[in-house]
């Protein structure tokens, strides 16, 4: 039997996916490394501290340093994303507080969706107002895309995270492929 | 599509984020041990299942994901007021109860306009 290991290929969720219409772009993310962290108020400051950037308190927002994303997703949790080096496991762990954290790198794919027809292609199965009032830059929430759970996280004014469970990522895909042809329309 | 509030994420979101979770305010007995079974049937089994006005759990479980609590109304569908899970049964305000019962009246129910059940 064939070992794994040299030689072999690792193919990720969303692989050579691309997708979109005049107004909307959507590709994959590159791999990031993902934590789903959950503390109390008390333990915020440390765990804040060790991460190196403070973990937001206030519903529907994020807070974003050095290629690292906090998303508020509940009063003790958040999903805490890092495009850069990784260590988030290594850097909530040497909070030294009373913590969870689960490493969901591989649970996760992302979707970016940009352009000015963006968030009308995430209407199209997401219930939630995108209005920039409403829904302001940096804003995010975890709610539902037709009939997947996703995370999304406004980065621009046209521009949109998706964060969706990788075994739901060719449904999400598909999805917004459409959303994203009836909104150049 | 109904809009529900939700107590921590402090908005109104879709009925579509939420799961109802049962009626609230069952306490669970502190000497569950000792109690006759009638006495477990009762807590355990047996709900109201009351017409009109209700006091429910839900669940804004593709959201925050808490468990919170709200007064709602099983014949208008309405949902009267939501508040935060471990806070006592919180009284429906009068102006929104005049309101809830002047909605009720307007509601077609198969009761008002087919049967004669009530």
């Amino acid at each position: 039997m064939a070992k794994l290991g040299a030689g072999s290929i690792r193919t990720l969720p969303l692989a050579g996916f691309h997708g979109g219409s005049s107004a909307v772009r959507l590709e994959a993310a590159p791999p990031a490394e993902r934590i789903s962290l959950r503390a109390g108020a008390e333990d915020m400051a440390a765990l804040s501290q060790a991460l190196g950037l403070d973990l937001p308190v206030k519903p529907k927002t994020s807070a974003a340093a050095k290629g690292r994303t906090a998303l508020w997703l509940g009063p003790d949790e958040w999903l805490v994303i890092d495009e850069g080096k990784g260590g988030l496991m290594q850097a909530a762990a040497s909070s030294g507080v009373l913590h969870s954290a689960v490493d969901v790198s591989h649970r996760n794919a992302a979707i970016l969706v940009s352009g000015p027809g963006a968030s009308r292609a995430i209407n199209a199965g997401c219930s939630q107002d995108l209005s920039l009032k409403v829904f302001p830059v940096g804003a995010c929430s975890r709610t539902v895309l037709a009939k997947v759970e996703i995370v999304l996280l406004r980065t621009a004014e046209d521009a949109f995270r998706v964060e969706v469970w990788r075994s739901f990522s060719d449904y999400a895909f598909g999805l917004l492929a459409e959303g994203a042809q009836d909104a150049a329309l | 599509m109904l809009l529900i509030h939700c107590p921590y994420c402090e908005e109104a979101r879709s009925e579509l984020e939420f799961r109802w979770a049962g009626e609230a305010h069952i306490a669970r007995p502190e000497n569950i041990a000792a109690i006759t079974d009638e006495e477990f049937a009762e807590y355990f089994f047996l709900r109201n299942n009351e017409k009109g006005l209700t006091y429910e759990r839900w669940r804004h479980i593709h959201g925050c994901g808490r468990f919170f609590n709200a007064a709602r109304d099983t014949v208008s569908d309405r949902f009267v007021m939501t508040y935060k899970a471990g806070l006592p049964k919180q009284p429906v305000p009068p102006a929104e109860k005049v309101s809830a019962i002047a909605e009720e009246k307007t509601v077609e129910t198969w009761e008002a306009t087919e049967g004669d059940a009530r």
